[in-house]
């Protein structure tokens, strides 16, 4: 029977990812670590699949002071999911100093943990699709094996090519283990509160004047779903976790009944200054990059490798925008009622 | 009285075609491809745009469209002229208008496209897309038909005098992107561009400045202000060449020697085809 540790248990990817473990007949065990106080996320997510509260046992404790060695020797832990990325500086405790600390140095201490540990048989590694940066030289679609130009701007993406860097580290010293990498683009769902839907759900929302990125989203449900099988079937290796299709973001501004204000681009770290102190989030340098330049990641290994087609782009976006009831400005229902009176008016005018 | 009513009925669909188009547009239900193709906006908005002046203005003449193979991909290699590269467009438009199948080329363009704002997505949404190997081959396996001018800036900035001498082919690259898909390459001769902005002198410091790679000084730019930049009313020859077959040499995509024959192989085709185009034109404004 297995055991399995699960990091960052106290947001909503690592909390869902720990209680369906918990509820699979074929693990025994599932032990949460996480840094904050509090369960809310945890007990919420058990709650939601029926588990019972203590289903999923939780630790308190920090990564990056080493103590996460002693847990996994002391239940002799099988796999290890690390799933606690601090994905933004602001809103996260102690600022940009200390996501790094917990990106990078988390990371670290955790693989050297499961490096000693005789015990472990697989990783799997929460990554982004930022390691692949965004420029205008980029090729248009980032397969596996593409290489970035450039070091990206921007803290976030910087801390991913380093845990990328200590996983590659990993797998070479401990050939033995399995180690998936999952490289995300930016989570919706009914539940995603991320900056990147507060963006959407922003008034107007600004965009960079002149470019049109083009964006890709994979929806959390099907996320969890791909997280669940990297723990409960075998799949080492690097994979872009995408849904398939692409959405520019003029037309994800539409879809989601906003309308856009071009600001000129260093204009967009202004406005997300602005956005900013109305208590809406910011964006860090490597959106910046994205919302000018786009990025599309090719999903064609992961449908191959775990027989899953996650939903595509368009349609997780749409869901997101049906859950989160965004009051539209122009929302279709009355763009095609619009079409309708006017249709309806020319024939009664030709009529009469 | 029925003829009124059919009169009517066009009249109806054209309005409420339009509207639906409005709609789609407003609230983003239309499909983008993964490299940035809005087929919808292109199809009916830039080519009806650009028809006007493929047809009476320039007054484009194809031949060889029986070579173009629709299906499973393929490399169209054309030269490339005329200080603005309208050329490129107006390849497009005939290739989708001039072919049963109504393909649509896709044109790789420099990367000083891609780093100006509004040109790069504009370029996106017409179908282009970074002169690079991994997209022009990942276009080819899709089976699309791709577009490239390997003269470069070197070619569409040329001086007047130099006209219809194809310039060097680079490195290769979109040989060996053929040769790795094993897609056939077309080559291409426009006849037509050259005449459109005839340059006379390159600002070369004026160039350096503005971060272009040439600064062109043509009988009506920048004399005539923004009227200086209507093209010249040349009329264009578009012929496409007997398909090159690439796949006995899949194997040797790598290999320097065989991608600089192959390259110089095309090279040579489209000057051939380019000196017999002329011939048929003596006059470039007849």
């Amino acid at each position: 029977m297995t055991t399995v540790v699960v990091t960052g248990v106290g947001r909503y990817l690592g909390a869902h990812v720990a209680a369906r473990l918990s509820a699979d007949p074929g693990v025994a065990r599932v032990i949460g670590v996480e840094s904050a106080p509090g369960a809310a996320e945890l007990s919420a997510a058990l709650a939601e699949i029926g588990a019972p509260p203590d289903s999923v046992e939780l630790v308190h404790t920090e990564l990056r002071t080493g103590t996460v060695a002693a847990l996994i020797a002391d239940v002799r832990a099988d796999i290890v999911v690390h799933l606690a990325l601090v994905t933004s500086a602001e809103g996260h405790q102690g600022g940009r100093a200390a996501m790094k600390e917990q990106n990078a140095i988390g990371t670290m201490q955790l693989l050297a943990a499961c490096q000693q540990a005789p015990t472990i048989r697989k990783v799997v590694v929460r990554s982004s699709t930022a390691a692949y940066g965004a420029s205008f030289r980029d090729p248009a679609v980032f397969t596996e094996d593409t290489e970035p130009r450039e070091v990206p701007r921007g803290g976030f993406a910087r801390d991913i090519l380093d845990i990328e860097g200590y996983v590659r580290g990993f797998r070479r010293r401990r050939p033995d283990v399995a180690a998936t990498v999952l490289r995300f683009v930016p989570f919706v769902g009914r539940r995603a509160d991320t900056r990147l839907t507060r963006y959407f759900a922003l008034p107007v929302v600004p965009t960079v004047l002149g470019r049109d990125p083009r964006l890709q989203f994979i929806h959390l449900d099907d996320a969890l779903e791909i997280l669940h099988r990297s723990v409960t079937e075998d799949h080492p290796g690097t994979y872009n976790v995408a849904g398939p299709g692409v959405l520019l973001l003029s037309q994800a501004i539409r879809r989601a009944g906003r309308l856009g204000v071009p600001v000129l681009e260093p204009g967009l770290a202004g406005a997300a200054a602005i956005a900013k102190s109305l208590g809406f989030g910011g964006l860090s340098l490597d959106q910046v990059d994205l919302f000018v330049h786009g990025r599309v990641v090719d999903t064609a290994r992961l449908a191959k490798e775990y027989g899953f087609t996650p939903r595509s782009t368009a349609d997780a976006f749409d869901d997101f925008v049906r859950a989160h009831e965004l009051g539209a400005v122009l929302g279709r229902h009355r763009v095609a009622a619009a079409e309708r009176a006017i249709l309806d008016a020319i024939r009664r005018v030709r009529g009469g | 009285m029925g003829e009124v009513a059919d009169v009517d009925d066009t009249w109806d669909r054209r309005v409420a075609g339009g509207l639906a188009l409005l709609r789609r547009r407003l609230t983003g239900q239309y499909e983008v491809d993964e490299f940035g193709f809005d087929r919808e906006l292109t199809d009916a908005l830039l080519f009806p745009a650009l028809r006007p002046l493929y047809h009476k203005w320039f007054r484009v003449e194809v031949s060889g469209v029986d070579n173009l193979t629709a299906a499973g991909g393929a490399l169209v290699v054309a030269n490339h002229s005329g200080t603005v590269p309208i050329d490129g467009l107006m390849l497009a438009l005939a290739v989708h208008d001039e072919h049963p199948a109504h393909p649509h080329l896709r044109l790789l363009g420099a990367d000083l496209v891609f780093r100006m704002p509004i040109l790069s997505e504009l370029a996106r949404k017409a179908g282009g897309t970074l002169a690079c190997n991994p997209d022009a081959e990942r276009l080819l396996r899709n089976g699309e038909l791709v577009g490239v001018f390997p003269e470069g800036f070197k070619g569409v900035g040329k001086r007047y005098p130099q006209r219809y001498q194809l310039q060097r082919f680079g490195r290769g690259g979109f040989v060996s992107a053929a040769l790795h898909t094993g897609a056939p390459i077309i080559p291409t001769a426009i006849v037509g561009a050259e005449e459109i902005y005839p340059m006379i002198a390159d600002l070369k410091p004026l160039a350096r400045l503005l971060g272009t790679p040439y600064f062109p000084v043509t009988p009506t730019f920048p004399w005539f202000g923004p009227l200086g930049m209507v093209p010249l009313p040349s009329k264009w020859l578009i012929e496409f060449g007997e398909p090159i077959d690439t796949a006995q040499w899949v194997d040797q995509a790598d290999d320097p020697a065989v991608v600089f024959n192959l390259a110089d192989q095309v090279r040579e085709t489209i000057q051939l085809a380019l000196r017999r185009l002329l011939e048929r034109r003596p006059d470039p404004f007849a």
